[in-house]
């Protein structure tokens, strides 16, 4: 049996209380209204420019922020330049802001453009980065919560997949895998909160669960037979219940087989992690356009649920990976040596090879087609999100495609912890990037709201993870094919 | 005076993977060990040095991958620019996406091909080579292991008598 270290759990408590606190103030720091916003515009202006004639007035502060003007819809370009002319915004500068089209509040600007005064407008605007801003701890709090909880998921898949080939180098680590999915009920609990939360509006992820938004948006009203709330939220619970449902039996049966004269649990297990596997990619995949993709309402992209899927599959696989070899530190893994590790490492740099590819994929077929209305997702990220945008694509596959090609690495820890930190930071922020765009825009930052939502998860799930680990015994007893396991290697 | 060599020929892989440790052990070199199929842990036993082959191909990768980006920067950046559907000619970096598959794609050609090649040259293979088999039976089911005799023929004889071989035979080599 493992016992939880005295250490591991006074700093998952550290991280879990940093965590609240930096979330709190997150919350707390966010503007309460539009006056503060305006405050905050003016003083990053002043710094910015400096310039006499942006100061003169309330719309030169709005229009010489230019780079976050970003609420103009292709339509309304003409018009947009025209309300502008009278404070000297050049043609050219409107156009870079045409680029920048977070989807949130192209439908109010449409729809009010038209009539629009440069005092109204600079009020609409004003309300957007308000909107924004008060979406930054939110978003923040998502994206940790479901990162975290999509990798426990990504475990569990690949611990279906594991009983399902029959692997036989893989039942060492089952109560590892299995313990790393006790996060799934807690992590399952806390987002479906979330979900709840967005739905009573008291945050605005999800613009589409917008009435207003709704009443005047042709293209979103036309998904509401799909996109409303009852409908989403049916649909949540649905998956969540299923995954955990999973969860549950496969481990009870997995802990009967331990007892059992036959092989009658594993039998079980085997036909129930069969029918979670076909539940799991259709579940899978509408929850990526359920949770991900319908934070940007007006884009849609079809290879969407996969891209998801292989990025936290990858983390998923780090994480056993790292987990592992913790307790492998701790002398608590006896049968598992550097084989195991290898086997898993090599999974880790063929998922990282794998979202790559599908990553690329999607990038490029909507690059190569450029079709305005898919091609607007990635305007932004490149436009405003640089750096994490091809800075993910650098953590996520230059960096492990180098370092766990060889094999020889692939059995050293110290290499393994260095490239599994990397591909987990790199797979955060590629859920940080499939998110905050369609919440913050271009008011992003990985400050304290991001990291401390990073710490609370983080806390929590090695709380969770490594109590769920002392319950039972490490090594599964009468598995089928635990002694090939135990004697495994390559 | 004559090169001889003694055969010693079994029928059995794991017979044959003793046979080889008892052969180390007592500090006889064996030349060459010929089977039908590749015994998992041979090498090892046998104390081969590990192949630098994928070190080889990850080289030659990189040379596909020099060559491929290379090629379309010259021919489509360089030598060229036309507009073509409107895609940026007017970096490289801009057009990049359009050029990773075919960078992808001649990485994956070279690594595999040069390797290919490499591996034939090395392992001297090729058309209307002579086969070298010393006994055809070691291409259906024999084992046969090779080592040099100096001047104790009687004791090799009786030795791999002992390591399980169905037939030990000493040839003349020339």
């Amino acid at each position: 049996m493992y016992t939880f270290s005295s250490k591991l759990k006074t700093l998952s408590y550290i991280l879990m209380a940093l965590g609240i606190l930096g979330i709190g103030y997150g919350f707390y720091s966010a503007p309460k209204d539009i006056q503060e916003v305006e405050k905050l515009l003016a003083a990053e202006s002043h710094g910015e420019h400096g310039g006499s004639k942006h100061e003169a007035s309330a719309s030169a502060t709005h229009h010489g922020d230019a780079a976050i003007h970003t609420e103009l819809a292709v339509d309304d370009k003409v018009e947009a330049s025209h309300a502008e002319a009278p404070v000297g915004v050049d043609a050219a500068d409107s156009i870079k802001e045409v680029q920048v089209l977070p989807l949130s509040d192209l439908t109010k600007g449409r729809e009010k453009a038209h009539v629009m005064t440069a005092e109204e407008e600079h009020t609409e605007h004003l309300t957007h980065v308000l909107h924004q801003l008060q979406n930054k701890p939110w978003s923040a709090f998502y994206v940790a919560c479901i990162f975290f909880m999509l990798i426990s998921l990504g475990v569990l898949a690949f611990y279906a997949i594991q009983q399902v080939a029959q692997a036989g180098w893989s039942p060492v680590l089952f109560r590892v895998m299995q313990g790393i999915t006790a996060y799934l009920p807690v992590g399952s609990v806390i987002f479906f909160l979330f979900l709840l939360l967005s739905g009573l509006h008291i945050n605005h992820l999800f613009i589409w669960m917008d009435p207003e938004v709704v009443a005047t948006d042709k293209l979103i009203a036309n998904k509401a037979g799909y996109l409303n709330f009852p409908f989403w939220i049916v649909r949540a619970a649905i998956f969540l219940v299923g995954w955990n449902l999973y969860r549950y039996y496969s481990r009870k049966n997995c802990l009967a087989q331990d007892d059992a004269n036959d092989n009658l649990f594993y039998k079980k297990n085997f036909k129930l992690s069969a029918l979670f596997l076909v539940f799991f990619i259709v579940t899978e995949s509408i929850m990526s356009w359920d949770w991900i993709m319908s934070i940007d309402p007006h884009w849609f992209s079809t290879l969407f649920g996969w891209y998801v899927l292989s990025s936290f599959l990858v983390s998923a696989v780090t994480t056993i990976a790292l987990v592992t070899l913790y307790l492998k530190s701790k002398g608590a893994l006896e049968h598992v040596n550097t084989s195991h590790i290898h086997d898993l490492a090599k999974f880790m740099f063929g998922f990282s090879v794998f979202w790559t590819y599908l990553w690329f994929c999607q990038y490029m077929l909507i690059w190569y087609a450029n079709i305005p209305e898919e091609v607007t997702y990635y305007v932004t990220r490149i436009d405003v999100y640089n750096l994490p945008f091809f800075g993910a694509v650098v953590m996520n596959f230059v960096f492990p495609l180098l370092i766990l090609i060889n094999t020889d690495f692939k059995r050293i820890s110290w290499v393994l912890v260095m490239a599994g930190v990397v591909i987990l930071v790199g797979h955060y922020l590629d859920f940080f990037i499939m998110i905050m765009p369609g919440t913050v825009g271009d008011r992003w930052f990985i400050g304290i709201s991001e990291i401390a939502s990073i710490l609370f998860f983080l806390g929590l799930f090695i709380f969770v993870v490594f109590t769920a680990m002392t319950k039972v015994p490490l090594l599964p007893k009468r598995n089928p094919f635990i002694e090939e396991s135990k004697h495994f290697h390559y | 005076m004559s090169n001889k060599v003694i055969y010693a020929i079994y029928n059995d892989d794991d017979i044959l993977m003793d046979a080889v440790k008892t052969t180390r052990a007592a500090n006889h070199h064996i030349e060459e060990v010929f089977t039908p199929f590749p015994v998992h842990g041979l090498d090892k036993a046998l104390g081969l040095a590990p192949t630098r082959l994928a070190i080889c191909s990850f080289l030659y990768g990189c040379v596909g991958l020099s060559f491929g980006t290379w090629m379309m920067y010259y021919i489509m950046i360089q030598d060229w620019p036309q507009d073509i559907g409107g895609k940026p000619s007017f970096s490289y970096l801009e057009n990049m996406p359009a050029f990773v598959p075919i960078m992808f794609e001649l990485t994956v050609f070279f690594a595999a091909h040069l390797m290919v090649i490499t591996f034939y040259m090395r392992s001297k293979l090729w058309p209307f080579k002579q086969a070298e088999n010393p006994d055809v039976r070691t291409t259906d089911d024999h084992f046969l292991m090779e080592v040099a005799v100096r001047d104790n023929e009687e004791e090799l004889i009786s030795f791999f008598q002992n390591t399980g071989a169905i037939e030990v035979k000493v040839i003349d080599k020339h």
